[in-house]
């Protein structure tokens, strides 16, 4: 006998739910003032894929450049520019809140829950968003940062760069860093309070692990960011000295700082694209997610982990060896639960019945080319390689490698996974695939023979070099990287021919796990008519299991009532499109 | 199912380049295409030695998990009626590979603990080194010994210019020239912001921290020049801070140094020269 929740009976449930109203258009000021989780969550991910595309545009331009040797396309400040606008776009405005933005969607859906914790907070988050990119890029009327996303002092200092783009760029940060911290205390209030009855820590979901654990570092870390950036702006606008060495201050507190918020930012980027993963491949190799407990465990000791390596970006400052030493140490740690993670994927797609779905596509594109990056990695925390590699092409290689190969390759995995949950309608599958072998071909010709440049003497962030051995690498990436561009443009389409007339995707297209597929596609605002008692890890299955043995048990002519599983198929249930 | 060929074809291709992959890259990587620059001084040979060891655990690793996933992705296929074992997990194979992962990482930790010390530690001149640079046996993070003679070079990075100071007050900027067979020693400082000196065949980079004193060491046994530029971002002009390494024979050295003395020495007697010009003219 299955256990019943109270809620689901028929008669004693608290709740109304008025169905049959006439749907009112919604209007852009319905939108903008919702404080519906999904709506904000779609939000999150416009105004994510807008500053992707922006990004994109400065990343070819820079290519542009650098496509052949001794240019002049860009002058050097301009190019400055850009990659201080790239890193800070993709990092800050892209990866981390496309990851709050599939959370937000999300996370109350898969844990059953009707909305987030704090409505009308979560709006605050995405508008302080919107006004951090409006800050940062209004900038560009007069005068950009032109320090790299990193802005190391003492080049940062009003000495060096007395303009106000640095101001403005901490002010920018400043706003998405108070955005991202309020959504963060938003996600862990709501995973620890708001579960469905019966999903205990261990039958959660690993996608909202992932955001759990993302949301506690960046609580950790760019909280301590926000401190960071206010030393910076006193020591610009009212004569501070913390990072000046003449005062009694120092440059390299600037960057023990600024590393101890990138170092944990760099996982705050990958865990919930690998919480993505560790949600799409177990759902098409039709078989349970392998080593469940290792997987969460691992994403809890990354974390951990990750806010003792910062110093392995500051190898070649003046540091003693025995400080080299522990930090290379603490960078190999943080290889080994990474190695577990990929591991339990491969376990998982082992004796599958794997459906090569796009959204399996770009989950296996991550599992090789994040390998591919996690590989370099461990080499770089070698320190006496480091010296060698660090601050090169190698390095701008090795970011993107996990950056891009994984992160984005995951984001992709959760577009073409959730797109049908999130419109109700299918992308298409063809242009899915080309988009995806776009991207691997493109993906490899930009970043792949940027190792080899690294190696061969190219620094990064230079705007020009003469021609020689560096020039075959430089022109590989520069094509590839219009590939990798038009793999993006590809899925771009397909969302917006999709979102015109794309296939109805009905409540569960994938015939996936867990809870969010339980309702509708799109879901009402209300999420769930009845909120199921979680059973396992897999609710999806216990319930079309249920609802199996009762439609046998009516076929067999034995009347059905009398206490068995009162959970319901949500309505409109499509057949199965495979 | 359909698509079934399409799958099966992508992974047999996929497969193959894996594996040609695995077979190609050691032949690439002696040709410098996948390791750092293998530079005429034992400290760049040494960090490239590690590298490669390091290199090719990495490759094992990753051909492994590549060989697994394209065999997993090309055996189980989907096939209709089949049903996927429903496996959730294999406590000793867990345990397995996490002991596995954490003995490779070690192995490289205790590799480079042994490669560390010649990596970090000048070795002593030659028999052809220049006189004043002998038996030189300091660490870079000791001072010379007493009666060690070392030829050290203060090496100050500026926007957007390397200047170099050598022992006997002779100054030169953006071309550094040093003698062949000696261990070189450099006393890297920044004036303004901060510099990475970085000459790729003369080993690893070096950041000119201000307010900091990095040390680092060379000794090329065979004449030519070496180029490499400024590794950290240090304003509009970062591109093109540059630096060249120029290697002689001892006694070209020595001949240079002179002149570099010699010449220092005439500018600044005409500039004593039109001081005075100018002082008398304003007296008058």
């Amino acid at each position: 006998m299955t256990t019943v929740a109270p809620a689901a009976k028929p008669g004693t449930s608290s709740e109304i739910i008025v169905g049959g109203l006439p749907e009112r258009r919604s209007t852009w000021i319905d939108w903008v003032t919702t404080t519906d989780h999904k709506r904000i969550g779609i939000l999150y991910l416009f105004t994510t894929a807008f500053f992707f595309l922006v990004g994109g545009v400065e990343a070819l331009l820079m290519r542009i450049q650098l496509g052949s040797p001794d240019n002049t396309f860009l002058d050097p400040t301009t190019y400055n520019q850009l990659f201080t606008l790239h890193g800070t776009t993709m990092i800050f405005m892209v990866i981390v809140p496309i990851a709050a933005g599939f959370g937000n969607f999300l996370v109350p859906l898969m844990i059953g829950a009707r909305d987030m914790a704090f409505p009308r907070l979560n709006m605050l988050s995405w508008w302080l968003l919107v006004c951090g990119g409006v800050v940062l890029y209004g900038s560009i009327f007069w005068d950009v940062a032109q320090a790299g996303w990193t802005s190391y002092a003492p080049l940062s200092s009003a000495d060096f760069l007395p303009g106000s783009g640095i101001d403005a760029w901490i002010i920018a940060l400043h706003l998405i860093g108070i955005s991202s911290v309020l959504g963060a205390i938003n996600f862990v209030t709501t995973i620890h309070n708001m579960r469905a009855p019966g999903m205990s820590l261990g039958r959660m979901p690993l996608f909202v692990w992932t955001i759990l654990v993302y949301s506690y570092l960046i609580i950790i870390a760019l909280s301590s960011f926000a401190a960071t950036l206010a030393m910076l702006l006193v020591d610009r606008q009212f004569s501070g000295t913390f990072f000046d060495q003449n005062q009694g201050g120092d440059p390299l507190l600037w960057q023990h700082l600024f590393w101890f918020m990138g170092h944990p930012e760099v996982y705050i980027m990958v865990l919930p694209a690998f919480g993505i993963v560790s949600e799409v491949i177990p759902v098409f190799a039709r078989k349970p997610i392998f080593g469940y407990k290792a997987m969460a465990t691992s994403v809890a000791a990354i974390a951990f982990l990750s806010v003792m390596v910062w110093a392995h970006h500051m190898f070649a400052t003046p540091l003693p060896t025995g400080v080299l030493g522990f930090f290379m140490i603490t960078s190999f740690a943080v290889a080994v639960p990474t190695g577990i993670k990929i591991f339990n994927w491969l376990g998982t797609l082992w004796r599958g019945n794997i459906e090569f779905r796009v959204p399996l596509l770009f989950a296996v594109g991550l599992v090789a080319q994040f390998a591919l990056g996690g590989m370099t990695g461990v080499m770089l925390a070698v320190f006496p390689i480091d010296w060698q590699l660090t601050d090169t092409y190698f390095i701008v290689a090795h970011m993107h490698h996990v950056l891009f190969g994984g992160t984005a390759f995951g984001i992709m995995a959760g577009l073409y996974y959730w797109f049908p949950k999130m419109s109700g309608r299918m992308l298409s599958e063809g242009l899915g695939k080309l988009s995806f072998w776009l991207m691997v071909i493109g993906f490899n010709a930009t970043f792949l023979p940027q190792y080899s440049a690294g190696l061969s003497g190219m620094p990064r962030r230079i705007s020009e070099y003469h021609s020689g051995h560096l020039t075959e690498y430089n022109v590989i990436s520069t094509i590839g990287s219009f590939i990798l561009a038009a793999g993006v443009l590809v899925t771009v389409y397909n969302v917006f021919m999709t979102l015109r007339k794309g296939r109805p995707a009905g409540p569960d297209p994938w015939r996936a796990n867990t809870l969010e597929w339980f309702t509708p596609s799109p879901p009402p605002e209300h999420n769930f008519d009845v909120i199921p008692t979680v059973r396992s890890l897999e609710p999806m299955k216990d319930i079309r299991r249920d609802v199996q043995e009762r439609e046998a048990a009516l076929a067999a002519g034995a009347n059905g009532n009398g206490g068995g599983p009162k959970i319901t198929e949500p309505p409109g249930k499509q057949p199965d499109p495979l | 199912m359909r698509g079934r060929a399409k799958p099966r074809a992508a992974a047999v291709v996929l497969l193959l380049a894996a594996v040609v992959a695995v077979l190609v890259l050691p032949g690439v990587a002696w040709a410098d295409v996948l390791t750092p620059e293998d530079g005429p001084t034992p400290n760049a040979q040494k960090v490239d030695e590690l590298y490669k060891i390091v290199f090719f655990i990495g490759i094992a690793v990753i051909g492994t998990v590549w060989v697994v996933l394209f065999y997993s992705l090309f055996r189980f296929r989907a096939r209709r009626g089949r049903q996927a074992p429903q496996i959730t997990g294999n406590t000793p194979l867990e345990i397995g590979w996490t002991a596995a992962a954490t003995a490779i990482v070690a192995a490289i930790t205790i590799v480079t603990y042994i490669y560390l010390d010649d990596i970090t530690h000048p070795v002593p001149s030659g028999p052809e080194a220049v006189a004043e640079a002998r038996d030189q046996y300091a660490t870079i993070n000791q001072p010379p010994p007493p009666g060690g003679k070392a030829l050290d070079i203060q090496v100050s990075g500026q926007q957007f210019l390397w200047r170099y100071q050598y022992p006997n007050q002779a100054v030169s900027f953006h071309e550094m020239v040093v003698p062949r067979d000696t261990t070189v020693t450099l006393t890297l400082k920044a004036n303004d912001v901060i510099h990475s000196w970085w000459i790729p065949a003369l080993g690893g980079k070096l950041d000119a921290v201000p307010g900091y004193t990095n040390k680092t060491w060379f000794k090329v046994s065979k004449t030519g020049t070496y180029e490499g530029q400024c590794a950290e971002l240090c304003g509009s002009g970062h591109y093109a801070m540059t630096a060249k390494v120029t290697v002689v024979e001892p006694d070209q050295y020595q001949a240079w140094v002179e002149n570099q003395k010699k010449e220092i020495q005439e500018a600044r007697t005409l500039v004593q020269k039109q001081r005075k010009t100018i002082e008398a003219e304003l007296s008058q």
